[in-house]
């Protein structure tokens, strides 16, 4: 499937592209996005499209530790930038509800505190803590700007992209080979950068101090100095064009709030979506679906079953709405991603209980 | 024969079970002892092992660590005090037991507060690195294996295997042999320091480091282990303080001088009144000086600066009567009345010797209490100037003093690191031409002595051949110890002090 790009990222841009519905109908779109639909979409979203079957096995962790889900923080950005802190939940049950009663524009994950984040102020002072939280990093494309020349702050193209997969490509390695962490889950950012988020268990207790000593192994700053001669002049040209750049206070604070994967980014309404790793370098900003894009496609669904039941004599079990929209790829890699998580959690559970010599 | 046998076997297998105690000349103090000790043995313990981590400090401060000059000197203060520091010599049981106890003492009295902490963390990791810098070899990774270190040298296979990526990561292996080199295997987070700076190999979680890197690691292993336990220690201290025989010394051994009291009258006499103007740029430090000056000027000076003037004084050698004299003439030049200055000023003075009231004999403060107790505020000329003069002060004062720019930039980096005596024994090295002043400096009066001895050779003072008949009781103004348990001690610290003293004069 490809698709052209013509003309610049920006706000309200309309672009054609070609989808294949389920019953082999090729139908045309615009896709084009008004941040003023935002509260109507969201409702569908929320109704019908976010994971939270996923997002909450996520979360939970396999529930190994008590409370680990309800002692978790969430953020929410409200319609008017009306932002509330130290939102908890108790289930998925629950957060499911929360989510649809109050429709969040923005939703961030905190870190797991020592009591419920929505409690706290009943805590006695100082006894409420951040104590884990995943690593995470934030790739900026802004933080090029020095050496793209097609775009600058929020625009980005398919030419500046490239320096993004470079960094994942680097990030990646280095926190796989180096560091041996194996939970690397990477998100589109919804504009321009992307996330990563390190969910190893050990790595989810790391200290600040550890976190930013990553960060500091990580980074390469380099003044530009253009002058420099001598046989490394290419190659330092190039570390310092290509080299991720890493915003050191996103990964170091345990406490710090990163914009979740699966939120709708309000300016683009596109999806927070997982990146597929094995296939990084196809990957494609311009092709992550919009929150809008994706109710359209409901809209069709519904259509199309109206005329099945019709047609059909026997009711097929209901399957999930997002596996029927351009969501469910995405929706595909993040449970890969849960798959490995749970193989490596009962690798621990065997493991321990060898130790111990339980049966 | 078969019994003499017998007899020696048992000798060596209780010497190999004491040895088994402390296999190793450091430690990392995991374990607590658990023997019983006299009350006698506790303090002076205690008081050995503050003597040890202060010249750690000192020498700290004066030497570049880790430089043979360094090096030598901490030895001879660790041998001088029976602490243990290196491996292979003869009957090493004592001195390690006396390490062992004495750490833990001294965690009592110094976890009292942040400060104390941070003081008492900082000197035990500087003992600890020159021990380890010293171990042979390969007494390193059985040292290392019984302190329950997860730090497990890799196998000659495993680092040939890696031999390219381990030395192009590793600054610390540059001229280094590397097949001599022993590389650990140790967990990432541990090598904190080493990796965020790229100064070490990483590979799935594990930082590949050289044992001259280990070293680093193993300090900051040992300073958050201590803290902790510092920690955990404050927190049963409650019920070690409700000890009544264990109070007094952990209160005040933080606090505590340590040395000679000077308050035996052995020079009384042999100083005249009108030698004590040049003395006072000779071979007063600088507290006196500036003490002396204040009152030659103003005719006057308040209670504090009375107090610590009047007492260096009599430990310099001046008798009541002197002092009396001394005081008078000064304060009649401020147009005070003669009869005033008797009824007011003169039973003081008289009291100050001991000679009224409960007869005290009370003792010329030491550096220390001068230093942290009752600080001078606007009007007063007491106190430390380098612990209480405000910087640019200091400076001019020293200045006035005719100290040279570079030896006044010296004092005042000592000074903002806290190092006041230090600075003060710059002070006494830049007046009086020497490169080492070849002593500690805790006490105002052995300033005057040591300025002595140098500038006239040893030669003008008395040989001092009796102990003093009676000791002197605590003076309650001191505040250090108590008294039953002092007396014990200061009996004790003043004879080694004397012994040493002795050999001191005696040219």
């Amino acid at each position: 499937m490809r698709l052209r790009n013509d003309g610049p990222w920006g706000l309200c841009s309309s672009r054609q592209f070609l989808w294949r519905s389920s019953l082999g109908q090729v139908l045309y779109f615009m896709e084009s996005f008004d941040p003023a639909e935002l509260p109507e979409l969201l409702k569908l979203y929320y109704r019908r499209l976010f994971p939270y079957a996923q997002y909450y096995r996520w979360l939970n962790y396999g529930g190994v530790i008590k409370n680990y889900f309800q002692h978790r923080e969430f953020s929410f950005t409200l319609k008017d930038d009306i932002y509330i802190r130290y939102q908890s939940f108790n289930n998925q049950s629950d957060l499911e509800k929360e989510m649809q009663k109050m429709n969040p524009y923005k939703i961030d994950i905190g870190a797991v505190y020592s009591h419920r984040p929505n409690q706290h102020n009943t805590v006695k002072l100082g006894a409420f803590q951040a104590q884990e939280k995943e690593l995470v990093f934030d790739i900026d494309m802004t933080d090029y700007d020095d050496v793209r020349r097609c775009c600058s702050s929020a625009d980005i193209c398919s030419k500046c992209w490239t320096l993004m997969t470079m960094a994942m490509h680097i990030i990646d390695r280095a926190l796989k080979e180096d560091f041996g962490f194996k939970h690397r889950l990477w998100v589109y950012s919804g504009r321009r950068g992307v996330h990563c988020w390190v969910c190893d268990e050990s790595v989810r207790k790391l200290s600040s101090a550890v976190r930013s000593g990553i960060v500091e192994y990580l980074s390469l700053v380099k003044n530009m100095k253009n002058d420099k001669c001598g046989p490394w002049l290419e190659w330092e040209i190039m570390l310092q064009y290509c080299f991720p750049r890493l915003d050191i206070n996103v990964s170091k604070g345990i406490n710090h709030l990163l914009k979740s994967p699966f939120s709708v980014h309000p300016k683009t309404g596109r999806i927070s979506v997982p990146i597929d790793l094995l296939k990084v370098d196809q990957f494609d900003p311009f092709t992550v679906p919009t929150i809008s894009s994706l109710c359209r496609e409901l809209d069709v669904i519904s259509i199309n079953e109206k005329e099945r039941e019709e047609n059909e004599a026997d009711a097929k079990p209901r399957t999930r709405d997002y596996k029927k929209t351009s969501l469910a790829p995405y929706v595909k890699v993040f449970e890969h991603f849960l798959e490995n998580l749970d193989k490596s959690r009962k690798g621990e559970l065997l493991k321990k209980s060898d130790l111990q010599k339980e049966f | 024969m078969e019994f003499s046998g017998r007899l020696r076997k048992k000798l060596r297998l209780a010497c190999d079970q004491k040895n088994a105690c402390y296999p190793h000349s450091l430690q990392f103090y995991l374990q607590p002892p658990s023997e019983n000790i006299s009350l006698i043995e506790f303090e002076n313990l205690a008081i050995d092992r503050v003597k040890l981590l202060k010249a750690v400090e000192n020498l700290g401060v004066s030497y570049v660590k880790g430089t043979e000059q360094y090096q030598n000197k901490l030895e001879a203060e660790i041998r001088k005090l029976k602490f243990s520091y290196r491996e292979n010599l003869e009957d090493e049981y004592e001195p390690r037991r006396r390490d062992h106890i004495s750490h833990f003492i001294l965690r009592l009295a110094y976890c009292q507060s942040e400060d104390l902490r941070r003081w008492f963390i900082q000197q035990e990791m500087d003992l600890l690195r020159f021990r380890f810098n010293i171990l042979p070899k390969d007494k390193i990774q059985n040292f290392l294996k019984d302190s329950h270190l997860h730090f497990e040298a890799i196998s000659d296979e495993e680092k040939t295997l890696r031999e390219q990526e381990i030395i192009a990561s590793s600054p610390s292996l540059n001229g280094v042999k590397w097949e001599s080199e022993s590389v650990y295997k140790i967990p990432f987070a541990d090598a904190l320091d080493l990796f965020r700076g790229r100064r070490v190999y990483l590979e799935d979680g594990f930082a590949y480091v050289p044992l001259k890197d280990i070293v680093a690691i193993i300090l900051n292993e040992f300073r958050a282990n201590l803290s902790k336990a510092l920690a955990l220690t404050a927190r049963s201290l409650p019920t070690v303080q409700s000890d009544e025989r264990l109070q007094p010394l952990l209160n005040h051994l933080s606090h505590s001088y340590t040395g000679q009291d000077y308050s035996t009258q052995r020079n009384a006499g042999k100083i005249s009144l009108d030698q004590i103007d040049s003395l006072s740029t000779k071979s007063f430090p600088p507290c006196m000086r500036q003490l002396h000056k204040a009152l030659r000027d103003n005719h006057h000076l308040r209670h504090g600066g009375r107090m610590q003037y009047g007492l260096f004084l009599k430990g310099i050698g001046l008798t009541l009567e002197q002092a009396l004299q001394f005081w008078k003439q000064e304060f009649i030049k401020g147009k005070m009345d003669p009869d005033k200055f008797d009824k007011g000023y003169s039973y003081n003075i008289r009291h100050s010797f001991g000679k009224e009231g409960k007869r005290t004999d009370y003792t010329p403060f030491s550096c220390m209490k001068i230093i942290l107790t009752n600080p001078p505020s606007q009007g007063d000329y007491h106190g430390c100037p380098f612990r209480h003069s405000d910087p640019e002060l200091l400076k001019q004062k020293l200045q006035a003093f005719k100290i040279s720019p570079t030896g006044i930039s010296q004092i005042l980096d000592l000074v903002k690191g806290t190092h006041y005596q230090v600075a003060c024994q710059k002070y006494f090295e830049m007046t009086h031409n020497v490169d080492d002043c070849g002593f500690s400096l805790n006490h105002p009066n052995q300033f005057f002595l040591e300025s002595q001895r140098l500038l006239t050779g040893g030669k003008d003072i008395k040989k001092e051949s009796s102990q003093p008949e009676t000791p002197q009781p605590k003076p309650s103004v001191q505040k250090t110890r108590d008294a039953a348990s002092a007396l014990a001690s200061l009996n004790s610290s003043l004879e080694t002090e004397l012994e040493g003293l002795e050999d001191y004069f005696s040219n």
